[in-house]
């Protein structure tokens, strides 16, 4: 995987809340994360997770806190913006893998836009089939080229929500080498993941929510193993 | 210069998927002629009740299609939640806005540029020698109708009742452009023709004031 353009960059949450009507989304979430870090999060469906990677990636405001990126030259600029992979693809089915690569990179200001989809065309293995539609693609295809969408413009943190969904696992395989690639390549990894797996391999610390709060953290002194099996083991 | 370059790459994507699935074009196409048509049964082609009701039958026609329109423009965006990588991958969020609207009034004219013949037909009304100054009316009143809309579709798409929810916003606030629209059209018709400017400067001033609260505003219509 080619590296990303601009330098390491951290993640730094500080007293986030997000609010829904009554209802917490996330509750005075606060932690950092260190430049080139492969940070999982953990937690039962509804915790925060969903919300706090929205957050990370600037999709959702906060009702409160402050998100910065340490070591990062945030402007109004969307090169220093986060690469964010989603439960949906996030890319148009009535466009080609080709063209979808091709629009977000324009948009994102990428020097040589053609060569730059070419180039993630082929780190995807999806070089053969640049001129069909997404709509014919199956589940896995459809990942890689959402995968590809969020490398688009080398973004040094990338952010996956549960990655291995719907994928075989040849598919897994090939997301946990992509994601080991991408990440000694010096992007700062983080993502919601549920249990073990290869892609769970790779974290260097885990961090479990639970009802929008923060209740275990590797950092702390939690395991791993226990805060991915929400410490059923 | 991002605003419009990204306006232009977004504008060529929304000309490329609808021209590739048709679904807008046609069915609002469709849809128009339905309604003239059955608005034809109304009244008495070639008379002067025609030439009298025939402008405000347009329009009507016109708004009913374009909500239509409307309703698609952004629920086609959370199929796969392409409106957040549109947000995370532009600049100025504007530039999403400015391109849905611009491809919402050529959609819009080019429906009207199809209806027109049928409308001239259904109602017996001689259109030729005042179609430069009918273009204009067009314009200027889709125009309107596309900027208020656009903006509408952006808050009905994220509501529980957005089939509801998106005329019973638009429609009322169209009011205005509906009226003069319809006045302009009206006396452009006549035997006798009349150009009535003011008119066309109204709407188009309406057109001014709309854009130019979405361009303040519009980024509050795309959070979560």
């Amino acid at each position: 995987m080619t590296p990303p353009r601009v330098p390491p960059t951290g993640l730094r949450f500080e007293n986030i809340d997000k609010r829904y009507g009554g209802l917490f989304a996330l509750r005075r979430v606060s932690f950092a994360i260190a430049p080139g870090e492969c940070v999982v999060l953990a937690g039962r469906n509804g915790s925060g997770k969903t919300t706090l990677l929205r957050v990370a990636a600037q999709i959702v405001k906060p009702t409160a806190g402050k998100l910065t990126f340490p070591g990062a030259s945030v402007d109004s600029s969307t090169n220093g913006r986060p690469g964010y992979v989603a439960h949906t693809t996030m890319v148009y089915d009535e466009l080609t893998a080709e063209e979808n690569l091709l629009l977000f990179a324009k948009l994102q200001n990428v020097e040589s836009p053609a060569a730059r989809a070419e180039e993630l065309l082929r780190e995807v293995g999806l070089i053969e089939r640049r001129d069909s539609l997404v709509r014919t693609f199956s589940r896995g295809m459809r990942q890689r080229i959402a995968i590809a969408r969020a490398l688009i413009h080398r973004p040094s943190v990338l952010l996956f929500d549960e990655p291995a969904t719907g994928l075989d696992p040849l598919g897994i395989s090939w997301l946990a080498k992509t994601l080991g690639e991408v990440n000694r390549a010096g992007c700062t990894v983080v993502m919601s993941l549920h249990g073990e797996s290869e892609i769970s391999a790779l974290a260097t610390r885990a961090v479990q929510l639970d009802a929008g709060s923060i209740v275990a953290d590797t950092q702390s002194g939690a395991s791993l193993h226990s805060i991915l099996t929400f410490g059923s083991a | 210069m991002s605003l419009f370059s990204n306006t232009a790459t977004l504008l060529g994507k929304e000309l490329r998927t609808e021209f590739r699935s048709r679904e807008l074009l046609t069915t609002t196409a469709v849809f128009i002629l339905i309604v003239l048509v059955l608005f034809s049964f109304a009244v008495t082609p070639g008379t002067e009740e025609a030439r009298q009701f025939a402008p405000g039958l347009l329009w009507l026609a016109i708004l009913f299609a374009s909500s239509l329109m409307f309703q698609s423009c952004y629920l086609r965006e959370q199929t796969n939640d392409t409106l957040s990588s549109l947000r995370l991958a532009v600049s100025d969020p504007f530039s999403i806005f400015l391109a849905k609207l611009i491809a919402n009034t050529l959609f819009l004219l080019l429906t009207e540029i199809i209806m027109l013949p049928f409308f001239a037909l259904f109602y017996n009304i001689p259109l030729w020698s005042k179609l430069p100054v009918l273009l204009l009316v067009l314009l200027v009143g889709s125009l309107g109708i596309s900027i208020a809309g656009t903006a509408i579709s952006a808050i009905s798409a994220q509501a529980r009742m957005r089939e509801l929810l998106l005329p019973l916003l638009l429609l009322p606030l169209l009011t205005p452009v509906l009226v003069v629209s319809s006045l302009v059209t009206g006396n452009l018709l006549e035997r006798e023709p009349i150009i009535q400017w003011k008119g066309i400067a109204f709407v188009a001033v309406f057109d001014l004031v709309f854009l130019t609260a979405l361009w303040l505003f519009g980024e509050y219509l795309l959070e979560e």
